[in-house]
């Protein structure tokens, strides 16, 4: 899971050399596919569903294209998962193909919600369901804490790292800047700190 | 509603422009967002965060409950494109120019830089969201329960979540008497 490990390919990678041993995928077969894994990725993963999909069982790109992908995918701002269906999209059938598979991801997951959404609203204000919904919010709670946890366990040995962390966090939550304001002094320090040496 | 639609287009494409490192990223500042310019209440905001967790692909889905809570379906729409398509375009285009120009040390180093950062935002949506779902020493156990199934065995968080709410609910409802 974490963004660390996955690390960009130490020599270019062959990114702009078509696939030919492959044939294309149908703008529907890219839409259908990238939908499966939006309606069965309960609980998260679905960038190790995308590297089943792509690198083994379609083979639509090598597994170095899919890393270069993910670096891509996790440098830019949205979601990764999203920004991973649009690239490889994009790469095999275009604008369209890009659509067509950031589509198919998001769909099923967006008719979940409207759905759940839905009956959350017209849950009457009904105590044992707010008690419910107050289990809910703290189990949420732990698995982002968790998240977080997994994600950013790889920093805690590098002070500047961690450094990093703690004063977003305290521009963040205790000082309560805007994020715009937040990302414009970090990030400007942040990429000076880490700049190509 | 015109005006609603358009305040809802701008609040989330703009975060979907600064969500680095994840939807994640944006959860605090939207919470604020919310409460400020929709009346979005934080406990309001954490339950439909948590709900979201439920679903099945990306995890920032929820997004379009807000939408659909403030402007119906139109709402929902709004916020469905203004919260994918900005960051798309951009991921999108930003692609293209990377395969032109082939892997250049400079996507390394933003990606560097831009992961504590993103980390550091993740640790203000733990706290600002514990803030609001915290609030005993059950939801405290829970939320302490759950994290530590996550980090030591390989639960699957939809059960785990599913399961906090009916021990929660259960819980809180017999102590409610005593």
């Amino acid at each position: 899971m974490s963004s660390t490990s996955a690390g960009a390919p130490q020599s270019p990678p062959p990114f702009a050399v078509p696939i030919e041993a492959q044939p294309l995928p149908t703008l529907f077969e890219l839409f259908w596919q990238f939908m499966v894994i939006g309606a069965v990725s309960f609980g998260g993963g679905i960038i190790a569903y995308e590297q089943i999909l792509l690198v083994e069982k379609k083979k639509w790109l090598d597994l170095d294209d899919f890393m270069a992908t993910l670096a891509i995918s996790q440098t830019m701002p949205g979601l990764n998962s999203v920004n991973m269906a649009v690239l490889t999209g994009d790469r095999l059938r275009g604008v369209l193909g890009a659509i067509a598979a950031g589509l198919g991801l998001i769909l099923p997951g967006a008719a979940f919600v409207l759905i759940v959404g839905i009956a959350y609203m017209a849950k009457p204000d009904h105590p044992i369901a707010n008690l419910i919904l107050a289990g809910i919010a703290a189990g949420a709670t732990g698995l982002l804490a968790a998240i977080t946890y997994k994600i950013g366990q790889g920093h805690l040995r590098h002070v500047i790292s961690c450094l990093i962390i703690i004063t977003t966090f305290v521009l963040m939550s205790i000082f309560k800047l805007p994020l715009v304001i937040v990302l414009l002094i970090m990030a400007p320090v942040a990429l000076f700190i880490y700049r190509p040496k | 509603m015109i005006s609603l639609l358009t305040q809802l287009f701008m609040t989330f494409g703009l975060l979907s422009l600064l969500a680095v490192g994840g939807g994640t990223a944006v959860l605090p500042e939207m919470q604020i967002v919310l409460n400020e310019q929709f009346q979005v209440d934080h406990m309001k905001f954490v339950e439909v965060y948590s709900i979201g967790q439920l679903a099945p692909g990306p995890n920032m889905m929820m997004v379009i409950i807000f939408g659909f809570q403030l402007a119906g379906l139109a709402g929902a729409l709004t916020v469905l494109l203004s919260f994918f398509l900005p960051s798309s375009i951009l991921c999108l285009t930003a692609g293209r120019i990377w395969v032109r120009i082939g892997e250049s040390p400079w996507r390394r180093a933003v990606q560097n830089a831009l992961e504590p950062i993103s980390i550091g935002l993740m640790c203000s949506g733990v706290y600002s969201v514990a803030k609001a779902a915290i609030n005993g020493p059950i939801s405290i156990g829970l939320a302490l329960a759950v994290l530590a199934a996550l980090l030591f065995s390989r639960a699957n968080p939809v059960f785990l979540i599913l399961g906090s709410g009916f021990v929660g609910g259960a819980l809180m409802y017999f102590t409610s008497f005593t």
